[in-house]
């Protein structure tokens, strides 16, 4: 085991007292031959499992807990292979720095695109199998009796022959010391045979959330720290020209005051608010650029461009639907726009950092702690071996806190102006709103032909936009010649997002638009626009045609079993073959988002032309293994508050070159008393991919509540947010 | 210099008097479990209770707060026993990210000090916080499961 990291018990100890304990983890040198310790001594059995004396189970978490459970359903998993008592396991993340260290044993840290468990689910379970292998092959050495006559379950080990038993704390010492079993001899349980995963446990991670001693990004206190506020250039690709800082170097606990990169400024106090405090009277003068001239009405022009541009990237397609729409005897077309939105976060932004030219550390609130380790390494200049990050806890995700680690990058370009020194980093809100990675902002045209007998023939839609790919990935799009494949989420051909339709003339295409304003990966991504665009016209399709929305979709959905297995289950919940209450319309959408299969079902009413009340939404996922369903059950109601917030109230509009929202009091967000009631039919149907669920069920919320509007009113809202038509949400 | 009554202890504070309470409360006093989420009093993340009330105490001068009995979420489990509203969010399972959940629970403890057993309408009318994650259909069963323990 010389290949073990040599990271000193000091940094350790730094490392977990800062965050409280437990959620960093250290290794210390091995004490004995092959034994990898966990912090507190420890035998490691392997990467996933640390078991105690005490028989106390700690299982680790590489993926990022943000609310959605992800902490819980992990331990569930590994647990359940490893035949552990439940009521004592408890978990730990693994820092990045280790993680390379021990060439990425951990695998992906990546907390996004709804793949905490799906994408490591199978990984997992092997490290649970794996350990609970060796233990009980520690059991019988120890018995001297062969492992094939032992069985464990609930930290129990137990020699069948003779009914002698252990515990796994006792034989872990043993265990940590064996070879790891080969991957491919390891075979994993059914999930029909599941005991533990699969069941609605409680979260492990509750109680600290109840009392306020949980420590969010923002609540870390370092021996010495000291608080920074930052004003990035207000307008997107705009410089820093120049600041005065001579004018607040004397105002109460003010240290310093710094440039942050080409395009920000910062001061740095004793207290966040004397920091901030000093940072609202430094006079600053910025280089806005070119950028300045856009505007929200600007944007939308070349947006608008783009639905009749010749040049469009294809996306799906099937017989010849241009054609068949040019000589189609009756045709519709309506065209649909999704706004720019921010993911505010309940917790801003944040970022501590402690910058020596031999040490640099960040703890952070990340989805992605490589991602973080990434931004912290180019940042400080500084090699790998002396980088580390400390994952904390975050006051929600959403998609701001993966791909984007701008938060980490000013806080180290902080502290490297005060070496030796941490400085915590945080954003004020207004700072949040104003430097976010936007909902990308899409026009879409669609345009659905019909025969003489009032048959569907063709559909074109035209998407115009923003890519988020070519802003952040951009050789994803280069290796596609230019094209965004992830714009076509929930409309592609195959895979992971695949279209639930089936038509014999089919065009989806992009016209790529960006525009300087950032876009980013937001709770949903793609599936959001498209979700609006294609549910709703689909209801405008099935009115030409004289149909029922359900029955019209169906007829295109036969090869889409599973859209229509939830489709369906909606539907019959909600009791759409039934009239609805006096004065309640539906409306209903479904989708394939991140492998799982959503739909919903809405009922509402409309007072006074634009006051909306939702009496019940039933929405069903198939996301093919379920493996907590009470916190499936939350992921889906809290999608409905992101998905109808977004509806309804939210928007970022764009006046010379920056945005215009600064806080919740322009850019809103839904309360409990607009909460619909949420019923949820969680209806797993097994196969070979796992489904994601923390954000499928977002895009379906928008064009199911869209549908049954127009079924109250006769009015088509096809611009979004609703408050920009006197709809609101009571 | 103020002087704060916070959990039932005392502090003396050398501070501006505009400073907003929240921040003596995280930055001078050290209890870090009140949030801040907008500094403009919209979202109720920073929500404490002011001689039983609920405030928000982000857009609070610690001025206001000088002499009167504040209690944070530090200080709502007296003797270590969960409050009942802690309680019935321990047990329908109510935080996602949890964030928010400080000012939501001391929103709705000031609620059902005043109102023991509100109808869905009191709930609606008293509860007015931020939370992203969504967890307004789980609180609205653990109030009531609250109101009935």
């Amino acid at each position: 085991m010389t290949s073990m990291p040599r990271i000193s018990r000091r940094n350790f100890i730094i490392g977990t007292a800062a965050v409280g304990g437990g959620l960093a983890l250290g290794l210390r040198l091995p004490f004995g031959p092959g034994v990898v310790r966990a912090a507190d001594g420890s035998p490691e059995i392997n990467a996933w499992v640390v078991i105690r004396p005490d028989d106390t189970v700690v299982i680790r978490v590489a993926r990022s807990e943000m609310g959605q459970g992800t902490i819980t359903g992990l331990a569930q998993l590994v647990a359940e292979e490893l035949e552990c008592n439940w009521s004592k396991v408890t978990y730990e993340y693994p820092t990045p720095g280790q993680s390379v260290k021990r060439k990425r044993v951990w695998g992906d840290f990546s907390t996004g695109g709804s793949r905490g468990i799906r994408m490591s689910n199978e990984y997992v379970r092997q490290g649970g199998a794996a350990a609970r292998i060796m233990l009980v092959q520690a059991a019988a050495n120890q018995w001297g009796v062969p492992a094939a006559e032992c069985s464990a379950a609930n930290s129990v080990i137990t020699h069948r022959p003779s009914g002698r038993t252990v515990t796994y704390g006792r034989v872990a010492e043993a265990a940590a010391k064996l070879p790891a079993p080969d991957p491919k001899s390891i075979k994993l349980k059914d999930p029909k045979s599941w005991k533990l995963a699969g069941q609605s446990v409680k979260r492990l991670d509750t109680m600290d959330k109840l009392t306020g001693k949980q420590v969010y990004g923002f609540d870390l206190k370092l021996p010495g720290m000291l608080n920074a506020a930052i004003r990035d250039c207000p307008v997107f690709g705009g410089k820093l020209k120049s600041f005065n800082a001579g004018k607040v170097a004397r105002m109460k606990g003010v240290k310093k005051v710094v440039r942050v990169g080409d395009s920000a400024v910062a001061v740095v106090a004793d207290t966040w608010w004397h920091a901030k405090t000093a940072l609202d009277a430094l006079p600053v003068v910025w280089d806005e650029g070119p950028n300045a001239k856009v505007s929200s009405a600007s944007i939308a022009a070349v947006l608008k461009a783009g639905l009749d541009a010749e040049q469009a990237f294809v996306g799906n397609q099937a017989g010849n639907a241009n054609a068949a729409i040019a000589s189609a005897p009756s045709k519709i077309e309506a065209v649909y726009s999704y706004p720019f939105q921010n993911h505010a976060c309940m917790e801003p932004m944040n970022a501590t950092a402690r910058y020596t030219p031999d040490k640099c550390e960040v703890w952070v609130p990340t989805q992605d702690g490589e991602a973080s380790f990434a931004a912290l390494l180019a940042a400080s200049g500084l090699p790998a071996d002396k980088c580390e990050v400390y994952k904390i806890n975050l006051g929600g995700g959403f998609g701001r806190r993966g791909a984007f680690q701008d938060y980490v990058t000013q806080a180290v370009q902080i502290a490297k102006q005060m070496p030796g020194t941490p400085v915590k980093l945080l954003w004020s809100r207004e700072e949040d709103m104003l430097h976010g990675h936007y909902h990308p902002i899409m026009q879409c045209k669609l345009t659905g032909a019909f025969d003489a007998s009032n048959n569907l023939t063709a559909l074109h839609v035209r998407l115009s936009g923003q890519s988020i790919l070519a802003a952040v990935r951009p050789h994803i799009v280069e290796k596609d010649k230019g094209r965004d494949p992830l714009v076509f989420q929930g409309l592609a051909t195959s895979g992971e997002h695949a279209f639930g339709y089936t038509f014999p003339n089919l065009l989806i295409d992009h016209a790529m638009r960006n525009t300087h304003v950032p876009p980013g990966f937001w709770r949903g991504v793609n599936i959001n626009q498209n979700a609006i665009f294609m549910e709703c016209f689909m209801d405008e399709l099935a009115d030409a045609a004289g149909q029922d929305p359900l029955e019209f979709r169906r007829r295109f959905m036969a090869k889409h079993p599973r859209n229509l297995g939830v489709l369906n289950a909606v539907a019959e919940r909600i009791g759409w073959s039934k009239p609805a209450p006096k004065g309640v319309y539906r409306g209903l959408a479904h989708m394939k988002a991140f492998n799982s299969y959503v739909a919903a079902a809405a009922e509402i009413s409309v007072q006074d032309r634009g006051k909306v009340k939702i009496h019940r939404i039933v929405a069903a996922t198939d996301p093919g293994y379920a493996v907590n369903p009470a916190q499936i059950e939350r992921q889906i109601a809290g999608s409905f508050v992101y998905g109808l917030s977004a509806l309804f109230q939210q928007e970022c509009t764009v006046k010379n070159g920056r945005i215009v929202e600064e806080n919740f009091d322009t850019y809103n967000s839904m309360r409990i008393a607009q909460m619909p009631k949420v019923e949820c039919i969680v209806m797993p149907t097994g196969g070979t991919v796992w489904g994601g669920i923390g954000e499928p069920t977002i895009c379906v919320a928008a064009p199911a509540v869209l549908n049954a509007f127009f079924r109250a009113t006769n009015r088509r809202i096809r611009t979004i947010p609703l408050k920009n038509h006197g709809i609101e949400l009571v | 210099m103020v002087k704060l009554t916070i959990n039932g202890k005392s502090h003396q504070i050398d501070v501006e008097s505009s400073t907003p309470l929240l921040w003596v409360i995280r930055e001078q006093v050290g209890l870090t479990g009140t949030k801040y989420g907008c500094g403009i009093a919209q979202c109720g993340a920073c929500t404490v209770h002011i001689d039983g009330k609920a405030v928000r105490s982000c857009a609070l001068p610690v001025s206001a707060a000088a002499g009167k009995r504040i209690t944070t979420i530090e200080g709502l489990a007296a003797g270590g026993v969960l409050h009942k509203v802690q309680k019935a969010w321990l047990d329908h399972e109510v935080p996602q990210c949890g964030y928010c959940q400080a000012g939501m629970i001391m929103a709705v403890a000031a609620l059902l000090a005043e109102k023991p057993r509100p109808t869905d309408a009191d709930i609606n009318a008293g509860i007015t916080n931020i939370c992203r994650c969504g967890t307004f259909q789980q609180v609205r069963e653990a109030i009531h499961a609250a109101a009935k323990a």
